[in-house]
């Protein structure tokens, strides 16, 4: 499970998270909503690793090793991995070879590929004129290939047209096994029990969450991490007050 | 007849003139004179000694001759190899061709000026040897001829003059090393190479170096496309060297003529390179391209591009892009020359340091930071290059895998 405990982090001499906590347990998918700026971004780059996310104050614990200051590969290869929103174009690099980076081993792409419908993608610089959408399949790929234990999602819905995003949903959902399916010898409820994946998705439309059931909802809020509670409820709110309201519900809470 | 006098007296004028780019180069430092070496059987090519080989293999030369389609290995100053293993397809040594057969004259020094500077005219006034590849009309090469010019006399400056005709609706492909012996660690490479690209044909003619560290190496050479015709020049060069200057150029003579260059230099400390080239579009219809793709760990790159287009509906593109990783000096020149209305060149180019956020991309995914770097830096050199044949395309692979460790 992750854990943070009072994280702060630092970019750019700016403080950008103020004192988050936060825990995602064995099985448990959670939510982040929060405006354009308010950080979301930065705690999953935090999360990562990224350096230049400078923790200041706080502790990030992953099964049990704290992990506040590893370098990104550590992380990675503890099962952390992420689907970014814009990552870079490597060129020369083909997505056949990134997605055998991520899987650690020689392997058949295809099959693998096949599942987002990106095998005509294959022999081509990873991310290189790729347009939202495609860099959304591109980075599912890579994370089915990486299957970590804890995914984070950076707004896995942008960009993806209507046709793409059910494509997209389920994929998510496979990866953070919510396709909960009794066994002979196990029932239902018990399959969903040992679920271990853990998930953190960052939404703005929250369309993701007619795909992935989520066990929990976050609003971060100008660096502050608010109201934990039922997604739908969220999105509810502020879909009807605004995320203003959310700021008042963090003074209240306090 | 012929007049070689005439040449020759062109020559002896030339002797003492200065090249227009490049450090000068003192040739009375080096010695000129023949080194005899033993003929080799195909059996004694096959093992020569293993040290020799690893050099040659570094350059795509396989001494056990699978798939290829001929081969020309010079040894100093003396041609100790030379076959072809497939019809249609000739391998001469320059020496015989000249004495030989009258149509040579056509070619030799026809598309290079023999006085351009001393580096042409001590080619001609103490030639060596070279080879002539030709392919007949309609022959396509089914493995690439190999060539190897080795350099194995301390201090030697070594003279050779290469024709190569691919005749029409021909395929020809070509690979070409120039090596130096393990201990040899001083000497001069002075090469003429004509190309000629008839009606229709395509040559592809990749040519990988591995020199040593004090070796000066002065290529020259021009190419003629005739219409239809192709010309793919690969250049790869991963090795240190004291200073190398080249900057071939082509003509594209003949209608939907296409030139495509792709240079691969990985720059080492002390070890200074001129390189680039020049392609004329003189025919509606021409294309062109120059890719370059240059690392410096320390050396001096100076990164040349130079399109001419001369005609209408001619299109162009030139990009030359730069990594420098451990300090050292990358200088693009990139040129762009449009003479009328209707003509469409680009250019692209770039020096910089590897991304970090391609970095971190990397190791999100389980990469260390090292091998992070070196994924990316070998990205960067795997450039496409279409219409190569698989084999050829193997050797530049095999080329930069083996220099990675310098790289990085």
């Amino acid at each position: 499970m992750l854990l943070i405990e009072d994280l702060q982090v630092q970019l750019a001499e700016k403080v950008i998270l103020k004192h988050i906590d936060l825990e995602i347990k064995q099985g448990e998918t959670h939510v982040l909503f929060g405006p354009n700026g308010s950080g979301k971004t930065s705690l999953l780059m935090t999360i990562m690793g990224y350096p230049q996310y400078k923790v200041i104050g706080g502790k990030i614990t992953f099964k049990g090793v704290d992990i506040t200051h590893s370098p990104i590969n550590e992380r990675a290869q503890l099962g952390i991995g992420m689907s970014y929103q814009r990552p870079p174009t490597i060129h020369g690099l083909k997505t056949r070879q990134m997605v055998e980076i991520c899987s650690g081993k020689e392997m058949q792409v295809e099959d693998l590929a096949r599942r987002v419908d990106f095998t005509a993608f294959l022999d081509r610089d990873v991310n290189a004129g790729f347009s939202g959408g495609e860099i959304k399949r591109s980075e599912l790929l890579q994370l089915l290939a990486q299957n970590p234990d804890l995914m984070l999602f950076d707004e896995p819905e942008s960009g993806v047209d209507l046709e793409n995003i059910a494509l997209v949903g389920n994929t998510i959902g496979a990866l953070l096994q919510k396709q909960c399916i009794a066994t002979e010898s196990k029932s239902r409820l018990q399959v969903k029990r040992e679920r271990t994946k853990m998930g953190l998705i960052i939404t703005h439309t929250g369309y993701i969450l007619d795909y992935v059931s989520v066990d929990k909802g976050q609003v971060l809020y100008n660096g502050v991490l608010s109201c934990s509670t039922n997604p739908r409820e969220i999105l509810r709110c502020i879909g009807e007050l605004g995320y203003e309201e959310c700021v008042r519900c963090t003074i209240q809470t306090n | 007849m012929y007049d070689t006098d005439e040449l020759k007296q062109k020559a002896a004028k030339a002797v003492n003139k200065k090249a227009g780019i490049g450090p000068d180069v003192d040739l009375n430092e080096f010695q000129r004179s023949p080194v005899p070496h033993k003929y080799l059987s195909d059996e004694e090519f096959r093992t020569i000694p293993e040290a020799d080989r690893q050099r040659l293999m570094m350059s795509g030369v396989d001494v056990t001759e699978k798939d290829r389609g001929g081969t020309f290995f010079q040894k100093d100053t003396t041609v100790v190899h030379c076959k072809s293993k497939q019809e249609g397809i000739e391998v001469i040594p320059i020496r015989e061709a000249l004495e030989k057969y009258d149509w040579i004259h056509d070619y030799y020094w026809k598309l290079l000026p023999v006085d351009t500077d001393k580096y042409t005219a001590t080619a001609e006034t103490d030639l060596h040897n070279g080879y002539v590849i030709r392919a007949l009309p309609g022959v396509k090469s089914i493995y690439p001829v190999q060539a190897c010019l080795y350099l194995d006399k301390q201090g030697l400056q070594q003279n050779v003059h290469n024709i190569i005709i691919a005749e029409e609706d021909s395929e020809l492909h070509i690979i070409t090393g120039c090596s130096t012996s393990p201990h040899l660690t001083r000497g001069v490479h002075v090469g003429i190479s004509e190309f000629y690209i008839k009606k229709n044909a395509k040559l592809s003619f990749t040519m990988i170096h591995n020199w040593a560290e004090d070796m000066v190496v002065r290529p020259r050479s021009v190419a003629q496309v005739e219409a239809g015709g192709l010309f793919l020049n690969n250049y790869v060069c991963m090795k240190p060297v004291r200073t190398l200057q080249t900057y071939p150029t082509t003509y594209l003579v003949g209608e939907d003529a296409v030139a495509r260059y792709y240079s691969i230099i990985v720059g080492s400390p002390g070890s200074e390179y001129d390189v680039g080239g020049r392609i004329y579009l003189k025919k509606p219809g021409t294309r062109a391209e120059i890719v370059a793709r240059t690392i410096s760990n320390g050396g001096r790159i100076i990164s040349r591009g130079h399109l001419i287009g001369e005609v209408a509906d001619i299109k162009a593109h030139l990009e030359c892009k730069g990594l420098i990783l451990k300090g050292g000096l990358i200088y693009a020149v990139p040129e762009l020359e449009g003479h009328v209305d209707g003509v469409e060149m680009s250019h692209e180019a770039a020096v910089g340091k590897i991304a970090q956020d391609e970095i971190f991309y990397l190791m999100s995914r389980g990469l260390s930071e090292e091998e992070a770097t070196s994924t990316i830096v070998r990205g960067f050199l795997n450039v496409d290059i279409p219409g190569l044949p698989p084999q050829l395309r193997a050797e530049i692979d095999k080329a930069i895998e083996m220099s990675e460790k310098d790289v990085m």
